[in-house]
């Protein structure tokens, strides 16, 4: 019966009941979007990044990251590439080395960074070959060399004109020749770049490598240390959203106190009626408690199922930036669209957030039933 | 004067006062009570608004403490137990009707009657025995599943009378009950007060100014500003 109680006692006032739904829903609505959004926004600039070139994960000789030159090298241990391949949760291991040299043609150069990749393994991660805007894509022993577009240009390049550089080898040697013989680094790596499947895998999968590698000689990180400016830039512009969210929820608190505040002082001749005729204290406030839960519950029921429907949209269909905006996002390397998150926490952290709101403002009717005196209550709340 | 001494006495009070302290100046409102009522009794307590009935109540009913003097009820200082051993002992001893707004107004009359026994933890099945059988008693059993905006202020009042008997108190305090009612309603509260007292033996305390009622009750304790004027026993 006290559940019917605290149901049917929200519904006494339908009018007001209604408008505080309304008003705590639109702020998880609100905040649901707000917060979609800014997600979905990190989640595709990690993935941006991360898939331009790091990946998820790393394997390096032991000291390559602090010193990121040819010289820290490695030789992969027999069958590495295959046993990470192995791992649940990993889509493929990418082999790398990678340096610098003077990238020259006619009377231009400049310095570049050269990458021997295995074009195969490449295309999971950095998808190298659906961004080739003139020529053909590379095969493994293909003596053709796929550019930049801005080195191409700088240096005057065409499709089918002779690249030359010059650099210096592993561990001092004359850099000539192709590919890996050009640095003189037959069968070494600089890294071992690893695809997961999903970037929630990355902590679980880089554990299980950890395991089965010899952690004196190798390296192993992930892409949230091997790109700290960008956790920073996101965890500063979070901040700034979480801030307005705040906000957002301050206004609706004020909202949802009115309401408590209006429930417990309408309600004082009853509750002293309650309380005279022996309903303990502690259960008073627990149904006035469960009143309180009930509404939000509703209220954020009613937010997720108003918003649920429009962040899914366009978590698949992402809204496309206006011509303008796109070279602006695009010199930071990032797609000129608004991605929206649809993961769960997304909805979980509303609903979390409601409830504490909820929590605290109950303290005040709570408060006032333990201190309320019947006879007083009976007399004021007639 | 004729004393009922006979029956075993439910509450005893001696020299009771209680001051009341409205911002600087005290206010006087009981001052040495001195009362017996025994079981089976139909007291009305009566005087002039400000004299201290509701007061008197109160203090009975354990829902105020007095300023001086003692009370027992069924043989217990009520003024000596803390708040959650006196909320439990209104709950099992007392039953109490109010002037107004006595029923919870999303409960049907049925539940209303139910809500009391539902804290007092009485098994399902004896509780919905036991509410059903009551409002039949009263001539409510049509309008048991009603809530009590659907119900006339008599029917509320009769409602609330069956919710207090419901738990079977020792006594019924009921403060005012027909202040609000129109004579037909009023009689008719008043007639299944006096058959329950007549048929049952459930002692019935009322505070009130409604010669109606004075002309009903068996036994009339008259307050003037916080005293016992007079306290009459009629056959």
């Amino acid at each position: 019966m006290m559940f019917k109680l605290a149901w049917r006692n929200i519904w006494r006032n339908k009018r007001r009941t209604i408008i505080t739904i309304v008003s705590i829903a639109f702020a998880v609505i609100l905040s649901s979007l707000m917060r979609s959004m800014q997600l979905g926004s990190y989640e595709r600039m990690i993935d941006n990044s991360v898939r331009f070139y790091t990946g998820y994960i790393q394997i390096h000789k032991l000291g390559y990251w602090d010193e990121q030159v040819l010289d820290n090298a490695f030789y992969p241990p027999k069958g590495l590439q295959e046993q990470i391949e192995s791992l649940d949760g990993v889509e493929a291991a990418v082999p790398r080395l990678e340096s610098f040299a003077l990238a020259s043609f006619k009377t231009r150069s400049r310095g570049a960074m050269v990458i021997g990749i295995d074009p195969e393994k490449e295309s999971h991660l950095t998808g190298v070959e659906h961004k080739i805007t003139e020529g053909s894509k590379v095969g493994l022993n293909d003596p053709r060399v796929l550019m930049g577009s801005g080195l191409a240009d700088y240096l005057n390049m065409k499709v089918g004109d002779t690249l030359v550089l010059i650099s210096q080898g592993y561990h001092g040697v004359n850099a000539a020749g192709k590919y890996e013989y050009f640095y003189g680094a037959e069968g070494l790596l600089t890294a071992m770049a690893v695809v997961t499947d999903q970037p929630k895998d990355v902590d679980d999968v880089r554990e299980e490598i950890l395991g089965d590698l010899d952690t004196t000689a190798y390296e192993v990180m992930g892409w949230k240390t091997m790109m700290p400016e960008l956790i920073q830039g996101i965890e500063i512009d979070n901040i700034s959203g979480i801030i307005m969210l705040l906000l957002l929820y301050l206004v609706i608190g004020f909202g949802m106190f009115g309401t408590f505040l209006m429930m417990t002082k309408e309600r004082l001749y009853e509750f002293g009626v309650m309380l005279s005729v022996g309903m303990h204290r502690s259960r008073l406030q627990l149904l006035i408690f469960s009143e309180i839960v009930l509404l939000a519950i509703l209220a954020v029921l009613a937010g997720f199922a108003l918003s649920l429907p429009v962040i899914n949209y366009f978590s698949r269909n992402p809204i496309s930036l206006p011509e303008e905006y796109k070279t602006a996002f695009e010199k930071f390397d990032i797609e000129p669209i608004y991605a929206f998150s649809n993961e769960p926490i997304v909805f979980t952290s509303q609903a979390w957030v409601v409830f504490f709101m909820a929590l605290v403002l109950s303290a005040y009717p709570l408060y006032k039933i333990w201190k309320i005196d019947p006879v007083t209550a009976m007399r004021e709340g007639r | 004067m004729e004393t009922v001494t006979d029956k075993k006495i439910v509450i005893e009070t001696r020299d009771i006062a209680k001051v009341y302290h409205d911002s600087k100046i005290a206010v006087q409102a009981l001052r040495d009570v001195d009362l017996e009522i025994s079981e089976g009794e139909f007291t009305a307590i009566v005087g002039p608004s400000g004299s201290g009935k509701t007061t008197l109540l109160n203090i009975i009913g354990g829902l105020d403490n007095p300023t001086a003097g003692t009370i027992k009820v069924a043989g217990r200082d009520i003024s000596k137990l803390k708040d959650s051993e006196r909320i439990d002992f209104r709950l099992h001893n007392i039953g109490f009707v109010f002037q107004q707004y006595n029923l919870i107004p999303v409960l049907t009359a049925r539940e209303n009657v139910e809500f009391i026994m539902l804290l007092q933890k009485i098994p399902v099945h004896e509780m919905k025995a036991r509410s059903l059988h009551l409002l039949e008693e009263v001539g409510l059993k049509e309008k048991a599943n009603v809530r009590p905006s659907e119900l006339s202020g008599g029917q509320q009042q009769r409602v609330a009378v069956v919710r207090a008997l419901a738990s079977r108190p020792k006594f019924i305090l009921a403060d005012e009950p027909t202040a609000n009612l129109d004579s037909a309603s009023a009689a008719n509260l008043l007639d299944m007060m006096a058959r329950m007292n007549q048929e049952e033996g459930m002692t019935f305390i009322f505070s009130t100014h409604d010669q109606r009622v004075i002309d009903k009750a068996r036994r009339v304790v008259t307050l003037e500003d916080g005293i016992i004027k007079s306290d009459e026993v009629r056959s």
